[in-house]
C-alpha cells in the first residue's frame, strides 16, 4: 500500500467517508423511494427535474436549504439544534468499519462488528434528544416509541450477528469477508461460503431487525404520521429536517453495507483472488451492487406491508426474533464444534 | 392462510404491480414505465374529462331573469346578482308594456365556489350549465371572480346533453346556443 502524508490521507478519508455515506443515500432515495415506490403504485414519480426526474433530489435539498430553521418557543434550543447531528454522526461512525476492498477500508478494527453495533445505538440518543427538546407531546411520544423500538430490536440484531461471528471466528469485518471468500460448503469452495447460505435464519432475523432499526415501514411506529404527525421530527424544518432525512436513508445504506459484508461476502465476488489489487478498485462497486440487493428487499417490504401496532411490534421482537436468534446461536455453536 | 404465506402473497402483489408498470409490453420488450403507469403527466398530456364533468359553471345571459334563486340557494353565497326592472314594448300593438328584469351583474366567485351544482339544478330558466373545462386557475385570487361576460364565454364549451337511457320517454334537454 502506498504511504501518504497524514493530511493527504485525512482528506482522502474525509471525502471517501462522505461519498460512502451520501452517495448510497441519494441513490437509494432516488431508485427506491422516488421510482420503485411509484412503479409499485402504478405511477411514474418525479419526471420533471432532469431526465426521468434524476435531479429531483437536488431540487429537494435546495428547497430544504431555503426554508426557515424554526425553533419552537419552549424548545430546549441547544439540545434541539444538536439532535440531528447526533443522529447523522452515528451513521458516519458506522461506515468506518465497513471494508470496501482488501486495502480499501477506513479503520481496520479487530472488534469491527462489535463497534458497528455499539455505535448504531447512538442514534437512539439523538432521536430521544429530538423528541424531548421539541416541547411537543407528539414529538415526545415519537421519541419514546423510537427508543423502545430501537432498544428492543438491537437485541435480535446483535444475536443474529453472533451466528456469523461464531462461524467466521472473528469480529473483524475484513476477516469476516475473507472467511466467506475462503470458506467451503461441505468441502466445496467454488463460490466460497457466503454466510447467507449457512446462516439463512440469521440473515432473515438481521433483515427484520435492521428494518426496525431504520424505522422503515412496517416498523415506522415512531413517525406514524396518522397518529403522531411526524413523531420526533414534527417540530423540525429546513436543514435540520433534511439532516434527519439524510440520516434515515444513509443509515439504510450503511446498514445494508454491513448486512452485505456479513452475509453476502462484502466486496468479494467468487472466482477472483481476494488479495488481488482488482478488488481495491472494483470492491466498492461490488459492494454497491450487493447493497442494492439488500435494500431492494428492505424497500420491497416497506412498500408492501402496513404498519405494526406498538404491542405487535414489541411482541415480534421479544417473543419471536430473540428466541429464534438464540436457537440459531445454539445450532451454529453445535455445528461449529461438530464439524 | 397463515401469516407467512399471506406475507409472501403480499410481496407478490407489489412485485406484480411494479412489473406491470415497468414492462407493460412483456419481459422481452424494453421497459416503458410511462406507458405502464395509469397516471397522466398532466401539463404535457391531458385527459379528456367526462362530458358531464363539473369543471366550471357557464351562464347563458339571455335566459337569466335575475330571479336570484341560484344566489339564494348557494351554500357558499358566492353568486352576486344585481339587476333592474325595465319596460319592454308590448307584444301586440295597443297592449300594455311588458316588465322585464335586466341583468347588471352576475358574478360567481370560484375562490369560494365548492362546485356543488345546486345553482345549476335550481335554475328554472336554463341559464346555468356545467362545462367540463377545468383550466381556469389564476395567480391572483381576485381573478377567480368571473363576471357575466367571462361566464358567458364558458357557454361555448358546454357539450350537448347526452341521450337518455333506452326506453326513456323524457325529451332530451337542449343547450341554448
Amino acid at each position: 500500500m502506498i504511504a501518504l502524508a497524514f493530511w493527504l490521507e485525512t482528506i482522502f478519508r474525509t471525502v471517501g467517508g462522505l461519498l460512502a455515506v451520501l452517495l448510497p443515500a441519494g441513490a437509494l432515495v432516488y431508485i427506491f423511494l422516488f421510482k420503485l415506490m411509484s412503479f409499485v403504485q402504478s405511477r411514474l414519480g418525479p419526471m420533471e427535474a432532469g431526465p426521468a426526474g434524476s435531479l429531483q433530489l437536488l431540487a429537494e435539498v435546495g428547497k430544504a436549504f431555503q426554508k426557515e430553521d424554526i425553533f419552537p418557543t419552549k424548545a430546549d434550543r441547544v439540545v434541539f439544534a444538536a439532535a440531528p447531528f447526533v443522529v447523522l454522526m452515528s451513521t458516519f461512525l458506522l461506515v468506518l468499519v465497513v471494508p470496501f476492498g482488501p486495502d480499501a477500508w477506513f479503520v481496520d478494527l479487530d472488534t469491527g462488528i462489535f463497534f458497528a453495533l455499539a455505535i448504531s445505538s447512538i442514534s437512539v440518543i439523538g432521536i430521544l434528544m429530538a423528541g424531548w427538546a421539541s416541547a411537543n407531546k407528539y414529538s415526545l411520544l415519537g421519541g419514546l416509541r423510537a427508543a423502545g423500538q430501537l432498544i428492543a430490536y438491537e437485541l435480535p440484531l446483535v444475536l443474529a450477528v453472533m451466528g456469523v461471528v461464531i462461524q467466521a471466528g472473528t469480529l473483524n469485518m475484513q476477516d469476516i469477508v475473507l472467511a466467506q471468500a475462503e470458506g467451503e460448503i461441505f468441502g466445496w469452495g467454488g463460490i466460497g461460503n457466503p454466510f447467507i447460505i449457512t446462516q439463512f435464519v440469521g440473515f432473515v432475523i438481521f433483515l427484520i431487525a435492521m428494518q426496525a432499526e431504520l424505522t422503515q415501514p412496517p416498523f415506522d411506529m415512531p413517525v406514524a404520521e396518522s397518529e403522531l404527525v411526524s413523531g420526533y421530527m414534527t417540530e423540525y424544518s429546513g436543514v435540520r429536517f433534511l439532516l434527519f432525512f439524510i440520516g434515515e436513508f444513509a443509515t439504510a445504506g450503511v446498514f445494508s453495507m454491513i448486512a452485505a459484508t456479513l452475509f453476502l461476502g462484502g466486496w468479494y465476488v467468487p472466482g477472483i483472488d481476494p488479495d488481488s489489487n482488482f478488488f481495491n478498485i472494483a470492491g466498492p462497486l461490488v459492494m454497491f451492487g450487493k447493497v442494492l440487493l439488500v435494500t431492494t428487499l428492505v424497500f420491497w417490504f416497506r412498500f408492501t406491508y402496513p404498519r405494526f401496532r406498538e404491542d405487535q411490534l414489541q411482541k415480534l421482537a421479544w417473543k419471536v426474533l430473540i428466541p429464534l436468534s438464540l436457537l440459531n446461536i445454539v445450532a451454529t455453536g453445535i455445528l461449529k464444534v461438530a464439524f | 392462510m397463515g401469516i407467512v404465506p399471506g406475507m409472501i402473497k403480499g410481496l407478490g402483489v407489489t412485485a406484480k404491480s411494479a412489473y406491470e408498470t415497468i414492462f407493460p409490453d412483456g419481459p422481452l420488450k424494453p421497459p416503458s414505465p410511462s406507458k405502464g403507469a395509469v397516471t397522466i403527466q398532466y401539463p404535457h398530456e391531458k385527459e379528456t374529462p367526462a362530458p358531464r364533468a363539473r369543471g366550471v359553471i357557464a351562464l347563458h345571459e339571455d335566459n337569466c331573469t335575475a330571479c336570484m334563486l341560484c344566489a339564494r340557494e348557494c351554500p357558499d353565497w358566492c353568486i352576486y346578482i344585481e339587476g333592474h326592472k325595465t319596460k319592454a314594448p308590448p307584444r301586440r300593438a295597443g297592449g300594455k308594456p311588458r316588465q322585464k328584469n335586466l341583468l347588471d351583474r352576475f358574478d360567481i366567485d370560484f375562490a369560494l365556489c365548492m362546485f356543488c351544482g345546486i345553482c345549476v339544478e335550481v335554475c328554472p330558466f336554463d341559464a346555468l350549465f356545467w362545462s367540463p373545462e377545468y383550466e381556469f386557475s389564476e395567480p391572483r385570487i381576485a381573478d377567480l371572480l368571473h363576471d357575466k361576460s367571462r361566464l358567458s364565454e364558458w357557454m361555448e364549451t358546454v357539450p350537448d346533453f347526452e341521450a337518455y337511457e333506452g326506453g326513456s320517454e323524457a325529451k332530451v334537454r337542449k343547450v341554448p346556443r
